[in-house]
């Protein structure tokens, strides 16, 4: 019989808790969400031995079990509920030798849980460079657990690890510190109130402003009775308990742990005297956005370049090869050319997802945060607001996600309202293929147009989002307390597992993901744009060579599709919002990919795509079709003036149905999603409109 | 004794008195708590946020916040 062993990580923020779940499972992890909630959910598969497996949760980084966060609610959650499924046989909790004795105030908490706890303190590799030894068997005795020293840099430790979780039931279940030496008086209420139940979860319950509607339901009622104390005699228990568990801990680390600090090299220092210098700062600051920017426009062209052309002879070839029919044309005119649109965006994914996780792994996000808060406070945000900004370059949701650790709720929900202003990897290509056709070849100052139009559209999200985000500061009132405690990491060359797993797992998600919902709008269109009603539609042909009676065949074949498609459901819709769009600048075919787009925003080329090869039959380049298209008098129909209205119209418009979606969820009312969907819209109709109108 | 938002760059303190209403436990949690040293490492530009080194943590607060935590200075 196999063994199978539920194993929950927990552990302080930057104690490499994520490296030592890559390391235990590697590529078997999947993340998925707690039901009911956005918090992200990972799990994977760890082999212990030839026949028992590990099943891990990793859980949100927490400093402790008192929460403050949705995420952090998610660890107590799981850990106060026996009944849950999830509900581990054995806690691991991982310290950073560096931070051992914050780090163990979590440790001791879980531990009063009476759950197994099993002791890891990663960073080994660290200990030599700052001084610092050890006396295990000692902090093993004094902790009453077995600890697991090890290095998820240098790969140690791991086999040793996985051999005491498979002992897991030899672990002591005792508590490190006896809680009602705490508050005599209210604990022994407590205890009589709740007789043989365990004094320090009744405790967690009743100061906990968590969801519990897992857990038993009439203890919790019951306990709310003790909330009648007011929160300020609660919060100074609290209080007492965080220093009766250092009192616990100091005595522990002053006989197991030695520094020599004469040892200790300090990187930190030195790096942050150039990192956070109230000029330098700032500067380093944006030389690297603008780097990275740089960078993953020049670098993704390569492959996506590469991509494109792969996928226009991919449909080519179909076509020569397959009999013709409809499912042909499906395959061809639909489906291919919707793959395509989705696999052109992994390159730029891709980059993003590197870039931004090496800022976070290296600790170098924090600083970011620091040197920021200040100036984002006066645009009614907060440091933290810096992330989602930042990984809302890569995609809003995530970043809508990253906004959980904004303490207060007004500065929480303006980040959320305006992430979606920042430039998301699926406006590039609509920028990038936008950009090549109507912006002149030509430099500046060494900075060629292309790249400077690329970084202003950027410049320009980023300026959006700060405007709106001011004047929602103005009008929203809302009042809440401002809490900001952020922890200044040490600084760390990032693990490359870590950030390649971190691109591996981002980019297949959005593969998937959005990859789904692109495809399914691909083949959608092409069906709209295959069939139409009436004999428009149906007769098109007889109807060409009525008209047109002196043209040849090929001439004449061009000609029908181009009717057809004017006369399929689809241009029946395109038609329908011309109107409304000429003074912008774009014809009914732009609208259609307009309207799609309102699903995603990068559905745009690929329903050009789709719209351009229904309409002709030889297979180019979407670059080459776009550049091919004109208006009534004969001009180009992608000029400079209705390319830049274009781009505007796409820099601020709402047009993700997903985002909408996860706002939401993480406000938890139809009000906010609603207000960003025609707040930005009808502010990207009006510039749009003001620009064409100027420069036409 | 004066509130910690008084501290100068490079000082070290020690906490004696906090508002523990006023502060969130987060920070009593990463070692805020009277005894423990305290060392302001950096002021970020307009003198706000504070990067502290508090007993082992290395943290940023606002102002607003320091203004609940009472120093006095070690030599």
């Amino acid at each position: 019989m196999s063994e199978h062993v539920k194993i929950a990580l927990l552990g302080n923020p930057n104690t490499g808790k994520t490296s030592v779940f890559n390391a235990l499972t590697g590529l078997t992890q999947k993340v998925g969400n707690y039901p009911g909630i956005t918090v992200e959910k990972k799990e994977g598969i760890c082999r212990l031995n030839h026949n028992a497996k590990g099943h891990l949760i990793d859980l949100p980084g927490t400093y402790s079990l008192n929460v403050s966060s949705m995420d952090e609610s998610v660890v107590i959650e799981l850990l106060l509920n026996k009944k849950s499924k999830d509900f581990p046989d054995v806690a691991v909790v991982v310290t950073d030798v560096e931070n051992l004795k914050r780090n163990l105030l979590l440790f001791t908490q879980v531990k009063d849980l009476e759950i197994p706890t099993l002791l890891v303190i990663n960073m080994a590799d660290q200990m030599k460079r700052k001084g610092i030894s050890l006396n295990l068997p000692l902090l093993e005795e004094m902790l009453d657990t077995k600890i697991a020293l090890i290095s998820t840099r240098e790969n140690n430790g791991l086999e040793e690890l996985k051999k005491m979780i498979l002992d897991y039931r030899q672990l002591p279940t005792s508590p490190t510190i006896h809680i009602n030496s705490i508050d005599e008086n209210y604990f022994q209420n407590l205890e009589k109130t709740f007789p043989n139940q365990s004094l320090y979860k009744l405790w967690l319950v009743i100061t906990q402003d968590v969801n519990f509607a897992k857990i038993d339901r009439k203890r919790v009622s019951d306990a709310t009775d003790f909330k009648t104390q007011p929160t300020s005699y609660l919060k100074r228990i609290q209080q007492k308990e965080t220093v009766k568990r250092y009192q616990f801990i100091n005595n522990v680390l002053k006989q197991g742990l030695t520094v020599d600090r004469k040892a200790a090299t300090d990187l930190r220092s030195r790096l942050d005297r150039v990192l956070i210098h109230k000029v330098w700062g700032y500067a380093i600051f944006f030389i690297m956005l603008m780097t990275i920017f740089q960078a993953i426009f020049h670098w993704s062209s390569i492959p996506q370049d590469f991509i494109d052309s792969s996928f226009v002879s991919l449909s080519e070839s179909m076509k020569n090869n397959l009999p013709e029919g409809v499912f042909t044309n499906l395959l061809t005119e639909g489906i291919i050319s919707g793959l395509g649109g989705i696999v052109i965006f992994i390159p730029q994914i891709a980059f993003l997802f590197f870039f931004i996780s090496i800022l976070e792994e290296s600790g170098y996000m924090s600083r970011v945060v620091f040197l920021m808060d200040r100036g984002l406070r006066r645009f009614g945000l907060n440091g933290k607001s810096v992330i989602p900004l930042i990984s809302g370059t890569a995609c809003a949701i995530p970043a809508v996600m990253a906004t959980r650790n904004i303490e207060n709720w007004k500065e929480r929900l303006i980040t959320i309202l305006v992430t979606p202003f920042t430039t998301c990897s699926a406006r590039l290509p609509v920028y990038s293929i936008l950009i090549a056709l109507v912006i002149p070849e030509g430099s500046f100052f060494g900075l060629n147009y292309k790249g400077l139009m690329l970084m202003g559209l950027y410049l320009l999200g980023f300026g959006m989002a700060l405007m709106a985000a001011w004047v929602l500061s103005k009008t929203l009132s809302i009042t809440s307390k401002s809490y900001f405690v952020v922890e200044m990491p040490n600084y760390k060359l990032p693990l490359l597992k870590n950030v390649g797993i971190t691109v591996w797992e981002k980019t297949r998600t959005f593969v998937t993901e959005a990859g789904k919902i692109i495809l399914a709008i691909s083949i959608l269109l092409w069906i709209l744009a295959s069939y139409g009603p009436g004999k428009d539609f149906n007769n098109a042909e007889q109807i060409i060579k009525e008209n047109y009676p002196e043209l040849n065949a090929n001439a004449l074949e061009i000609k029908t599709n181009a009717y057809k498609l004017e006369h399929s459901y689809i241009g029946i819709l395109g038609k329908s919002i011309e109107p409304l769009i000429t003074p912008l600048g774009y014809d009914w075919k732009i609208g259609i990919a307009l309207i799609s787009s309102f699903a995603a925003r990068e559905v745009f080329v690929g329903t050009l795509a789709t719209i351009y090869s229904v309409e002709s039959d030889t297979e180019d380049t979407i670059k080459n079709r776009m550049a091919s298209e004109v208006r009534a008098d004969g001009s180009p129909l992608f000029n400079l003036a209705s390319g830049i209205s274009l781009m505007l119209f796409y820099a601020f418009a709402m047009q993700c149905m997903s985002t909408l979606a996860i706002v939401k969820k993480e406000t938890n009312s139809w009000k906010w999603p609603i207000v960003q969907l025609f707040g930005m819209s009808i502010l990207a109709y009006v510039i749009a409109l003001s620009t064409y109108q100027i420069l036409a | 004794m004066i509130p910690l938002d008084q501290l100068l760059r490079g000082e070290k303190a020690r906490i004696e008195t906090i508002k523990t209403d006023k502060l969130p436990l987060k920070l009593i949690e990463m070692g805020c708590l009277p005894g423990n040293s305290i060392t302001l490492i950096q002021k970020a530009p307009f003198n706000d946020p504070l990067y502290l080194k508090i007993d082992e943590s290395h943290l940023a607060i606002r102002k607003e916040t320091a203004k609940n935590i009472f120093v006095s200075l070690i030599e």
